[in-house]
């Protein structure tokens, strides 16, 4: 079975902003993948070229096996879309607005039971208007997923969160991730990325600048401990695959305790800012 | 494919129509302050110029004169239809694109003729219960005669479908001129205003210049006040119009030409985005 979405040299530019400039991307059914990078590094154009509101420049893109610029309403009804910043809908309530949404697909689920599942049953009544950010970004969910999509495309879906708001919507998105549901998301957060991505895409001036799971993200030498010490006077540190053996030695040279000894790992926060500047440093 | 046999098949064109129609009607009705707005507006104006003109029981036109209610309620009836049709779409259309609902719509499989069939229901619904309300606060509280004829009411069918449809579509087409959403309705409410001005709803239209007069026939106001008049007014005023017809089949004709070419211009520039977006 071919990919969920494949993306090969994805290009689109903004007068002269090149906005994405040969971006390669593949997700594979059942996957969950995020697309990491700053602000204006090309996350949102490119997934809005996924989700057919885009154009391209060039590139090929396939998306449930078909281009999105000429996907019907078959295709679309696969899709669930989480948009970035929403504040229309206002005077209908929660459980309007999903049990209308549910009509327009052919296989929706319960309107009720994806209400609870976002964690909404409480606001059933509540207009959107009057629900905060966390519950608005809630319902937003729930409209994406109650057509029961194959691919699901988050995009920055917790910002503006507070973390308590923001590990309850982890929890939801691991769930559907559990059920199956493919899901591509973008974030500038890292702690999302590693906490509910099976593979990351750092993507820096819309190019892809590492990818990998989170744990491996950066590649070896960029996870190497750094051992640290004082040395007459000095800081002293070295890069090591093997820092216990530093350690020992070290231990050995100063025959006992060794001042200001530090072993640190690269968080992947570290890894993620040094391919970020990479640019520029 | 399998996977594709096993799915359900999408949901037909029209049921998704009505469903919109629901939604839209439902939310229109929540928005108090466009309720208000465009329910009372034809009623308040009518009681004003009525008052105002018809101090002392005066009348305007032939013997034996028609008193100034009855003559400002054709008028009234249809800056009624265009408040509901052209200024409520105009208006809401251009705010649903600036505040992103129009964007989420399009990334479901929702059909965009149900999108407009939802709009198109939600303004028959509303322009129907306006010119309901109208009609009964002139005939309870001016004494307006309404007319008792078949063919009357045939004609106010006519003008009545005619006149919604022409400011549906010309409505769609023109929620795409506000540059946002918060523009709307300042963008759209004067072209409104100046229109009911010329085109006979404020003023006696055979007592405006008759350049004003030429420049209010190329729009469907005047017509749609004209076929409007035809029904409400007595026979014996006909020969007081400006051109001494009721001019039924130039009416047609001119709301016809205005429905199809807003059509066709909508179709040609209707964005489900705003203009910065994408």
């Amino acid at each position: 079975m071919p990919d969920a979405v494949e993306v090969v040299g994805l290009r689109k530019a903004y007068g002269e902003k090149r906005a994405v400039d040969g971006l390669d991307l593949h997700v594979a059914h059942g996957e969950v993948v995020a697309i990491l990078g700053p602000n204006g590094a090309g996350k949102t154009t490119t997934v809005e070229i996924l989700e057919g509101y885009r154009s391209r420049d060039g590139g090929d893109v396939r998306v449930l096996g078909q281009d999105p610029q000429t996907g019907g309403r078959d295709w679309r009804s696969r899709l669930g879309i989480v948009l970035q910043t929403n504040n229309d809908l206002a005077e209908a309530t929660v459980a309007e607005l999903v049990h209308h949404f549910a009509r327009f697909f052919p296989d929706p689920r319960d309107p009720d039971e994806v209400i609870a599942a976002v964690g909404l049953q409480e606001k059933v009544r509540t207009r959107a208007r009057q629900l905060s950010g966390g519950q608005r970004r809630r319902l937003d969910v729930a409209l994406g997923i109650v057509g029961r999509p194959e691919l699901l495309f988050l995009d920055e879906p917790t910002t503006g969160f507070d973390p308590q708001a923001r590990r309850s919507f982890w929890d939801l998105v691991e769930a559907l991730a559990d059920g199956g549901t493919t899901i591509l998301l973008t974030t500038h957060y890292l702690e999302e990325a590693e906490r509910l991505a099976d593979r990351v895409l750092v993507v820096r001036d819309g190019q892809v600048v590492a990818e990998g799971t989170p744990a491996d993200l950066g590649g070896r030498t960029a996870r190497q401990a750094v051992v640290r010490w004082t040395q007459d006077g000095q800081t002293r540190e070295v890069r090591t695959d093997t820092p216990t053996q530093v350690v020992v030695e070290l231990t050995g040279t100063f025959g006992g305790e060794v001042p200001g000894l530090q072993v640190l790992r690269p968080t992947l926060e570290d890894v993620y800012l040094s391919l970020i500047d990479g640019g520029t440093s | 494919m399998s996977v594709v046999d096993t799915r359900t098949r999408l949901p037909g064109v029209l049921r998704l129509g009505l469903a919109r129609t629901g939604y839209e009607v439902r939310t229109f009705f929540r928005e108090r302050d466009a309720v208000v707005f465009i329910f009372a507006y034809p009623i308040i104006m009518l009681a004003i110029f009525a008052t105002v003109f018809g101090q002392d029981g005066a009348t305007v036109g032939p013997e034996p004169g028609i008193p100034f209610a009855q003559y400002f309620l054709p008028g009234m009836v249809a800056t009624g239809v265009m408040l509901s049709s052209f200024q409520q779409l105009a208006i809401s259309i251009a705010v649903e694109r600036d505040d992103g609902g129009l964007k989420r719509l399009h990334g479901t499989p929702l059909p965009p003729a149900a999108y407009f069939l939802g709009k198109t229901g939600e303004v028959l619904a509303t322009s129907l219960i306006q010119t309901a309300l109208l009609l009964a606060a002139a005939a309870l509280l001016f004494d307006v005669p309404l007319p008792t004829t078949a063919t009357a009411w045939a004609t106010f069918a006519w003008v009545f479908v005619l006149g919604t449809a022409a400011g549906t579509l010309a409505g769609v087409a023109f929620s795409s001129v506000p540059r946002s959403g918060k523009s709307a309705s300042a963008v759209v409410t004067p072209v409104v205003l100046v229109l009911q001005f010329i085109s006979g709803v404020f003023f006696v239209f055979q007592d405006l210049p008759t350049w004003m007069q030429q420049v209010a026939s190329v729009f469907p106001l005047k017509w749609m006040a004209q076929g409007m008049r035809s029904v409400f007014l007595p026979p014996s005023a006909e020969a007081w119009e400006v051109s001494g017809s009721w001019q039924h089949g130039a009416t047609a004709v001119v709301l016809l030409v205005w429905a199809v070419g807003a059509l066709v211009v909508g179709i040609r520039t209707f964005r489900w985005q705003r203009r910065d977006d994408g």
